[in-house]
């Protein structure tokens, strides 16, 4: 069987016995240059590098143009490209179903924040154990360039339109409402994004990535606060993230001033060193006051805002029995007939 | 207490109106325990002349909804199903939490005939709003029981008149301030007990069992009905005709509404997973699946056989099925009509993607406030197309409690046999009302959880298509998230796919997936439940109904033939798509009536589009949609009419 650990002969394997290419997806249709590829990239690495039999793993995603990408990458995993704005519920739905598959939500800025916001919050509030991840592009791709609701004010499309309205910060937002990992990348800094997405495999709980990832051919102009140009010139980090996967040796030296440890649920650890003065990645206030100044500021933050490894996700508060669902036995499903019998006798 | 005891605690009421009212003595206790014979009823006192009704009448209980007195009317109800006589109780309730009008009905039917009739015998009048409109309606030799207090205009001569000191005999319990509201309730219940010759042994073990949890609220409610049934034996002169004779003919049978008989039928078919958002008329359904389920289906070591979990809309909730359903669970939702609204496009997907979910959809009238709690089969039309796109769904449609149960084991069985949401249409009458049903069976066949393709299977077959029609009936194989191996996993999305589950904008491949997805609902036709005739088969009119009109409908095929000499053939449906059996039942006859509960005929339009245009003009409707379960007799008179017309 593929997902048990056979030795490579040849090509480089991760953990499991398998090579990069088991965690490959169809050839991308999306633009060359978008962000989402770069996205779809890391996914692909991370998932590798951290050995997760793709088969355990569920891919899904509403509609838009990020909403496509699953298909892109880990062909063997399970994928379900739902309806627009929805997939938090499918997503819910099926880790009912199968509590000990992995989930990963890909998503866009308009599918989460605008036509999805309702699903979204009820999703975080849940802190449903999935990597949530927002391609934010600040535009509807597939329907050629509206503005969508994380738009900065000021910002212009190419028409020459410009956007009046306050963006939604979808970190503060998933912070506030109750997501346990929350954190903003850019889809053209692989170290950092790498890192995170380690990071977001080893937690379990609501991982919320705001990935900032330009459109190409409707927001990568000037006048765009979403552009390649505008991130590397704005792109903040509040810290270094550093990420030692279980099984790898954790005895490397850190400042214990400037660095903080979190131990993630799997046994990993994320090292993040402070950059932002105001940084602590413990504090919900600390973290949603933090970001909400950097809008008046103009500068873009991005790093791991928010780490909670203590509170209880939605599929452990439901208190299943730890067979999915999906393979429990008739025998188990169905009460046997002294129990129709009783309710029979109760109701004569 | 004894009745000497009853008569100590009225003592203490010192201004009782003895013979103040006609109707009304105070008489010899030791007379209190039987009901006069109705023939031997001195007319006297009265100018009314009673009919004597043995098992054959309707009690209308007029209150305000919160005043607790639906234990009081399922006490009455289950005291004459005791007796062994064919009971039904509809409850015609506002949408609101107190305050205002609520009618409850209790029919007793010799003959079984459990529908909703109009005429009312007995009026047992609480409300002092609607006191005077409840008694101008009551017929020519009804009855009414009422709160003395009430001014109740002149008296109709023609109309017995009980009034009942109800607040002095609630105080003669010694109940508290706080329930004296509920204990009310249990007074009429012994007033009526002892008016009819309902058996007090038997309503003491009701009384007994609904409050089985606390003895002493069990005691203070059996001194209330004590109370009332010893003011009415000494008190009231009987002289109505109606009256309780012990029957066999409930004998092994129960009392439920269709409600929880979904929610049993739900639990015994291996739900597994539940999202649901509150909406009356369903509410109920997911609310005695939660009880079912925590007693049922978690296991030694506290763990759930089962999720369950309020969504924050129907949105929501039919996503979660979606989602639930792909995984691998059984899962489903109970809504009504503006929560079906919410869900289409997750309906349609549902279609497209091929992922099994029941959706059990109590159905009520129209959007939005209004109605929401009055019965309609408005949502056929809808749910038969729902969302988007060539889309058909699988309906199943119940026609009593115990079909609720058994069609809602089946409708998981055929989702996931299909691969697609099943919705099961019951009604606000048949899901909140009480019936008298045979007990349930525990059903014969193990779960059937359809085409699905394990990893050994896999390998043994060396590849996987998703959309594939191997077999050639239109369904295809699928595999669970999590089977491990490489070949496993596949993409799913609505439209846009080839048979390997790959894009595809092909125009080949989408037309070619639709002409499977039409040959699927042709297979379904397979896995449905098939119609039930009942009739000889070779009369000339052939009536067509379905759900909670069949009651209705099996008593007007009596009035038919017994007042116009008009026989019948009865066909009712299950199931939507319609089986062969529909097409040969419309061909057989000359004349078909379709009778349903909406205003357009919906399920007739939906006859006609699937019949031959030459057949389709046999079809007439007769439809009801005024928000109250449907009568036989409206079924009778619109047949005599167009029978005579014909003439």
């Amino acid at each position: 069987m593929a997902t048990s650990p056979v030795p490579s002969t040849s090509a480089r394997t991760n953990q499991i016995g398998l090579e990069i290419l088991d965690y490959r997806g169809s050839k991308s249709t999306l633009c060359a240059g978008c962000g989402h590829n770069a996205i779809s990239e890391r996914l692909i690495e991370a998932f590798y590098e951290m050995g997760v039999p793709p088969e355990e793993v569920m891919k899904m995603s509403g509609i838009g143009c990020s909403s496509k990408s699953p298909a892109y990458f880990m062909s063997r995993s399970f994928s379900f490209n739902s309806v627009h704005g929805r997939m938090p519920a499918v997503a819910t739905g099926a880790l009912l179903a199968n509590k000990t598959m992995r989930s990963i939500g890909i998503s866009g800025d308009g599918d989460t924040v605008s036509i999805g916001l309702g699903q979204f919050m009820h999703l975080l509030r849940r802190n449903l154990p999935i990597i949530y991840i927002v391609e934010d592009n600040g535009v509807y791709g597939l329907t050629k360039g509206q503005f969508s609701a994380t738009a900065d004010i000021g910002s212009k499309l190419k028409t020459g339109v410009v956007n009046d309205m306050p963006p939604i910060d979808i970190c503060a937002l998933a912070i506030q409402v109750g997501a346990t990992f929350v954190g903003r990348s850019f889809s053209g800094d692989k170290k950092q994004l790498s890192t995170m997405l380690k990071a977001a495999i080893a937690h379990k709980g609501t991982v919320l990535l705001d990935i900032i990832s330009p459109c190409v051919t409707f927001n990568d102009h000037e006048g765009s606060t979403k552009s390649y140009k505008y991130m590397k010139e704005h792109d903040e980090a509040v810290n270094e993230a550093g990420f030692i996967a279980p099984f790898e040796d954790i005895a490397v030296e850190y400042d214990h001033n400037t660095t903080v440890d979190v131990q993630l649920h799997d046994g990993s650890h994320l090292r993040l060193r402070k950059i932002h003065e105001d940084y602590a990645p413990t504090s919900k206030t600390g973290a949603i006051s933090m970001l909400t100044e950097a809008h008046d500021s103009g500068e873009v933050l991005t790093g791991v805002f928010y780490v909670n490894t203590q509170g209880m996700d939605f599929v452990t508060r439901l208190n299943m029995i730890d067979e999915p669902l999906s393979l429990a036995s008739e025998a188990r499903v169905r009460p046997g007939p002294e129990v129709l019998a009783g309710l029979m006798q109760e109701l004569a | 207490m004894t009745a000497a005891g009853v008569k100590r605690d009225f003592s203490c009421l010192p201004d009782h109106p003895q013979n103040s009212i006609g109707a009304t003595r105070w008489k010899d206790l030791s007379m209190a325990t039987t009901n006069l014979e109705a023939e031997s009823l001195s007319a006297a006192d009265s100018i009314v002349h009673p009919k004597k009704l043995v098992n054959d009448f309707t009690i209308q209980v007029a209150t305000v909804n919160g005043s607790g007195s639906q234990s009081a009317n399922s006490i009455l109800l289950r005291g004459i199903f005791r007796m062994g006589v064919p009971v039904s109780g509809k409850n015609l309730f506002p949408s609101n939490i107190a305050g205002l009008p609520t009618w409850f009905l209790i029919r007793a039917n010799r003959d079984g005939w459990v529908a909703r009739k109009g005429h009312v015998d007995l009026l047992i009048a609480l409300n002092p709003e609607t006191v005077l409109d409840d008694i101008r309606k009551l017929p020519a030799g009804g009855a009414a029981i009422y709160d003395e207090s009430f001014s109740i205009g002149d008296r109709r001569a023609d109309v017995v008149y009980y009034p009942v000191p109800f607040d002095q005999l609630v105080a003669a319990t010694g109940a508290e301030m706080k329930v004296r509201k509920l204990i009310k309730n249990m007074v009429y219940v012994g007033v009526a007990a002892q008016l009819l010759a309902i058996d007090m042994k038997g309503l003491e073990n009701i009384v007994r069992q609904q409050f089985a949890r606390k003895a002493a609220v069990a005691d203070l409610n059996w001194k209330a009905v004590q109370l009332g049934f010893d003011y009415a034996a000494s008190s009231l002169t009987k002289q109505d005709g109606l009256v309780v004779e012990p029957m066999n003919a409930t004998q092994g049978k129960i009392i439920i509404d269709g409600n929880a008989a979904c929610a049993m039928g739900a639990m015994f078919a291996g739900v597994t997973v539940v999202s649901w958002y509150p909406i009356t008329p369903s509410t109920s359904v997911v609310e005695d699946l939660i009880k079912y389920m925590k007693k049922y289906r978690v296991e030694k070591d506290g763990k759930a056989t089962f999720a369950i979990v309020q969504a924050e809309d129907e949105l929501a909730a039919m996503g979660m099925v979606l989602g639930a359903g792909w995984g691998g669970a059984r899962s489903m939702t109970a809504t009504s009509g503006p929560g079906i609204s919410l869900m289409a496009e997750f309906a349609g997907l549902g279609y497209f993607a091929e992922i099994p979910g029941v959706v059990i959809d109590v159905q009520r009238t129209g959007p939005s406030t209004g109605l929401p709690t009055r019965t309609q089969q408005c949502d056929i039309a809808f749910i038969s197309g729902l969302s988007h796109g060539d889309t058909k769904h699988v309906m199943l449609l119940p026609g009593s409690v115990k079909e609720c149960f058994e069609l809602a084991i089946e409708a998981f069985d055929v989702a996931e046999m299909l691969q697609t949401p099943v919705f099961i249409l019951s009604d606000l009458d048949l899901g909140m009302n009480n019936w008298m049903s045979e007990p349930f069976e525990y059903p014969e066949k193990p779960i059937n959880r359809g085409k699905v393709l394990n990893a050994k299977q896999l390998e043994e077959l060396g590849e996987f298509a998703r959309y594939k029609d191997v077999d050639g009936d239109g369904i295809p194989y699928r595999t669970l998230p999590g089977t491990s191996h490489p070949k496993a996993a596949y993409f799913t999305r609505g439209t846009g796919k080839n048979e390997r589950a790959l894009y595809s904008e092909r125009p080949e491949d989408y037309a070619q997936n639709m002409q499977r997805l039409a040959r699927k609902f042709e297979t379904a036709k397979t896995m449905v439940p098939k119609p039930v005739l009942k009739g000889t088969g070779k009369e000339k009119i052939g009536i067509i109904a379905f759900g909670s009109s069949d009651p209705a409908v099996l008593e007007s095929r009596d009035q038919l033939q017994r007042e116009a000499r008009i026989a019948t053939d009865y066909l009712r449906l299950r199931a939507y798509p319609f089986t062969q059996e529909v097409n040969d039942f419309v061909a057989r006859h000359e004349t078909i009536f379709v009778v349903e509960q909406n205003r357009d005929g919906q399920m007739r339009n939906l006859l006609k589009t699937d019949l031959d245009a030459a057949e389709a003009v046999k079809l007439h409707s007769i439809t009801y949609f005024a928000g109250l379960p449907i009568e036989a007799r409206v079924i009778t008179e619109a047949i005599t009419k167009f029978e005579g017309a014909r003439k």
